[in-house]
């Protein structure tokens, strides 16, 4: 966690040099919210309350579907001890000065920190509003503030007075917020930790009211559908628009950077004059090659044979000529480019009135937005004025350094102008296309064990593209290529270990995608280590607790998840035939999971029934929802895993919709069964660490089904 | 050219071509935005309404083939159909975009077949995609608004 979170830092710090001139000496915060024009009320930037005293709390974070704006919400209310059934949230402002996120340095969400980075925070505030109002009725009735109690957002002293938020409101908004108000002693809280920590949303997303970028309609807008390149790195080199003009509605086409944009009236008239287009592409520089042709590269390189490549190592230790026992285990594991695909597809409505812009979409990291779209319009990241709304999903997809999608937007509102309004709308088509896949990887793995059965010596390729790549301030060998690997309780429990990193380069773009290098690393490492198991003739739950044993005090916390799984599983009473259970369990976003699925066969492919997942997050500051994100991770990992893959063939993608593109459906997804550990460690992540377990506890409970090894994902082969 | 369309119980006129899928006239036209788009090939769902109580995929359907049909939308569900009820005490959404369209195709099922099995459930709902993974919330949220037992 802390090493991923340096990283990411680093990254942000990356991006704000590479995208300004700015310059150090405050904090990033600081720098990229000058311009910002906030107004911060009494109580601060996150609680506001209304004459009636309604409360209020701003969410610094996106909701793109974790449940975050509960959490948040929730963690406020307790401090303050106001009403749950009547706070509402708000979603904050671009403004970085006040919602940095404390871990990331800028405005944004990610990394399964939204909660977890908001915690004292959040805390303090909703300690210090409910201070002032203590204070306030001391002071109106003349008693001390130590005989004062609040409860569900009623102040009240045991003389029978009593009065609610919005009384006090006129005295209380005067008042000093304590700079380190008292916090509550963790085991009298009532609300954070409990079932009634539930969704703010439900019902405006269960009948069609809440609002997302797609739903935006302004006087006067446009709509925009962009022609981008078919090819990885192609550029326009010419483009006859003279059919895509004659459509009635169309009202501009547009060359900007990344293609050719079509201007309409609405959406439909946008796509089909868009469609009307003919563009010549310069793919010159093109990525041509097909996805076994990279696939081969990527072995030569694990290999060895890796030219210029540099083996930047990691976690190694010892001296692999020194190392004793016998060869157990060598095997490859090969994982596709996969498309976030989230349901909502990416865009963004861009306003540009000279230097001024306001974007109204939905901003994962907003500092990052506003530095390109300055870049863009000429003016200062803080000046760039954006309203986030609700995110249908995102995944990682969001979070772009580029801002790619956004971009789209700007370009075309800029040239518009005159502050008119353009809602740039991608396709699903484009979307699936448009690249910023979570990376192809290969890892080759080579394991000596000793007599008992253990590893003596773990040797470890893996070749992967950096998410990062090109962003400043990214440590060579970036940490989300190898994370799961490095940091592996079962490489501490080895003792040589010789691991190293090949980050080959290609045009075809990536990016992080829910649980990042998770996605391969924990299939690698927990597949290995079932395949190890039943060589050395031990149950897979037996041999772990002897290597957590080796790992000490780094794996107690993996050791705690698998025995609840194991427990609450069943794990070891017989199944019917044809059914098997596969074990996995990993660390990643400070949570530690295990998962157990019970696994069969149908119509020729594997079958997910159940899956009991037990959880180490800290404190579950709203176990319903860490339930749905167990829920949720399970079925978005089991899609990948089961079909999940983006392929080139001469450099185009092959898939370019849900027909080609199979995703998890109804019948397909298995029952979750979530049990949190109790601790009142602070909150670590729960947005992404259930993803990428599912797919090493299917490939084990099929290895015990047809004593097969899996050596690529995904299972279902198109 | 002008087409009348009945759309939550009101006839309304329309200026589009006869080709355009209704899902276009629904969102841009009359700004009901409560039906999604996802894919525009009828493979995700979140596009579903009702014609004549069955459900269809609007991003398919030419409006000139549904001029004479009783459409619904969500926002013709209200805000009171024990789906939504359902949906809001299991905390089914999550991003929310697909769920209008989830909602629509259980409403569809819940009409046709008051008391679904779970067979009835997955032969209804495979179509829509839920990139959230709410599945198991929608099929508790179903069998709960349809008094059956989780």
């Amino acid at each position: 966690m802390a090493k991923l979170n340096v990283s990411r830092r680093g990254f942000m710090v990356g991006a704000v040099m590479a995208g300004s001139s700015l310059l150090v000496g405050c904090s990033l915060g600081d720098i990229v919210g000058a311009g910002t024009h906030s107004k911060i009320g009494a109580f601060g930037p996150f609680i506001k309350i209304a004459q009636d005293g309604t409360v209020t709390v701003v969410s610094k974070h996106l909701e793109m579907g974790q449940g975050n704006h509960a959490g948040l919400a929730a963690i406020a209310t307790e401090e303050m001890d106001a009403d749950w059934s009547t706070v509402r949230v708000e979603q904050a402002p671009a403004d970085s000065k006040h919602y940095a996120n404390t871990m990331l340095g800028l405005q944004g969400t990610g990394g399964s920190n939204a909660i977890s980075n908001s915690w004292m925070q959040l805390r303090k505030a909703g300690a210090g509003a409910r201070a002032m109002f203590v204070l306030a009725a001391a002071q109106a009735w003349g008693v001390p503030a130590g005989e004062i109690t609040v409860k569900d957002g009623i102040v009240a002293h045991a003389s029978g007075k009593q009065a609610g938020f919005g009384e006090l409101l006129p005295i209380a908004a005067t008042l000093k917020p304590p700079a380190d108000p008292p916090l509550k002693d963790q085991a009298k809280f009532t609300l954070v930790g409990t079932d009634r920590v539930r969704r703010k949303d439900s019902l405006a997303k269960s009948t069609g009211t809440a609002r997302f970028t797609q739903d935006v309609h302004m006087p006067d807008m446009l709509v925009s559908v962009v022609a981008h390149a078919p090819l990885f790195g192609a550029t326009v080199k010419s483009f006859d628009d003279s059919e895509a003009r004659k459509i009635s509605g169309v009202v501009d086409v547009i060359q900007i950077p990344t293609g050719v944009a079509v201007v309409a009236k609405d959406t439909y008239t946008a796509k089909r004059g868009r469609d009307a287009l003919k563009v010549v592409w310069d793919d010159s520089k093109a990525e041509k090659r097909s996805s076994p042709d990279i696939l081969a590269e990527y072995e030569r390189i694990a290999s060895g044979d890796a030219g210029k490549l540099k083996a930047l190592k990691f976690e190694t230790k010892g001296d692999p000529a020194k190392a004793t026992g016998s060869n157990a285990l060598t095997t490859t594991y090969d994982f596709p480019f996969l498309a976030h695909a989230a349901m909502e597809p990416m865009n963004c409505v861009a306003q540009v009135d000279g230097h001024g812009c306001k974007l109204t979409f939905a901003s994962q990291i907003p500092s990052l937005d506003q530095i390109n779209t300055a870049l863009v319009v000429y003016t200062l990241p803080g000046a760039v004025e954006i309203e986030t709304l609700f995110a249908g999903g995102s995944f990682g997809r969001r979070a772009n350094p580029k801002s790619d999608y956004v971009m789209d937007s700007v370009h075309v509102a800029k040239k518009i102008g005159g502050g008119r309004p353009v809602k740039v709308v991608w396709t699903r088509e484009d979307d699936m296309t448009a690249g910023y896949y979570r990376p192809m990887a290969h890892h080759a793995v080579s394991i000596k064990t000793d007599a008992d059965g253990y590893p003596s010596l773990w040797t470890h390729r893996v070749v992967t593209q950096s998410v990062q790549k090109g962003v400043p301030g990214t440590p060579e060998l970036d940490p989300a290529t190898v994370e799961g690997v490095q940091g592996s309780p079962y490489l501490k429990a080895t003792p040589i270990v010789d691991a190293a990193v090949y980050i080959p380069d290609t045009p075809i773009t990536v990016q992080w995608f829910r649980s990042v290098g998770a996605t391969h690393t924990a299939m690698v490492m927990e597949h290995t280590i079932d395949q190890l198991a039943i060589s050395a003739g031990k149950d897979p739950v037996d041999y772990r607790r002897a290597l957590y044993a080796k790992a000490g005090d780094a794996a107690a916390r993996h050791l705690a998840v698998l025995n609840l799984a194991v427990e609450k599983s069943g794990y070891g009473t017989p199944l019917e035939a044809g059914w098997a259970r596969g074990v996995a369990v990993h660390e990643c976003f400070g949570s530690v999971i295990a998962q157990i699925a019970e696994v069969g066969m149908a119509d020729g492919e594997p079958r997910v029934r159940r899956v009991v997942a037990a959880v180490d997050c800290g404190t579950a500051v709203a176990p319903n929802l860490v339930a749905a994100q167990m829920e949720s991770a399970v079925c978005f990992g089991l899609s990948a895993a089961l079909f999940g893959a983006i392929t080139l063939r001469d450099g185009k993608v092959e898939q370019t919709n849900f027909d080609g593109y199979r995703v998890l459906r109804m019948n397909e997804a298995p029952k979750v069964e979530t049990h949190i550990l109790p601790s009142t460690n602070p909150p670590s992540g729960i947005g992404e660490p259930g993803t990428p377990l599912i797919a090493p506890a299917v490939a084990n409970a099929l290895l015990i089904l047809t004593g097969k090894p899996t050596t690529s994902l995904p299972f279902v082969k198109a | 050219m002008t087409i009348a369309l009945n759309v939550n119980g009101k006839v309304v006129s329309v200026n589009a071509e006869p080709d355009t899928p209704l899902l276009w006239v629904l969102r841009d036209e009359l700004e009901m935005t409560g039906t999604k788009y996802g894919c525009g090939i009828a493979q995700c769902g979140a596009c579903t309404v009702h014609a004549d109580g069955q459900a269809i995929r609007s991003c398919i359907t030419p409006i000139s083939t549904v001029a004479s049909a009783k459409i619904t939308t969500i926002e013709g569900l209200g805000a009171a159909h024990p789906l939504q009820a359902a949906w809001v005490k299991h905390d089914v959404p999550q991003c929310g975009y697909c769920q209008s369209g989830q909602i629509m195709s259980a409403a569809a099922l819940l009409a046709a077949t008051p008391k679904p099995s779970d067979k009835d459930i997955d032969d209804a709902m495979t179509g829509n995609i839920c990139r959230c993974g709410t599945y198991q919330r929608i099929r508790a949220a179903i069998k709960d608004a349809a008094g059956l037992e989780g």
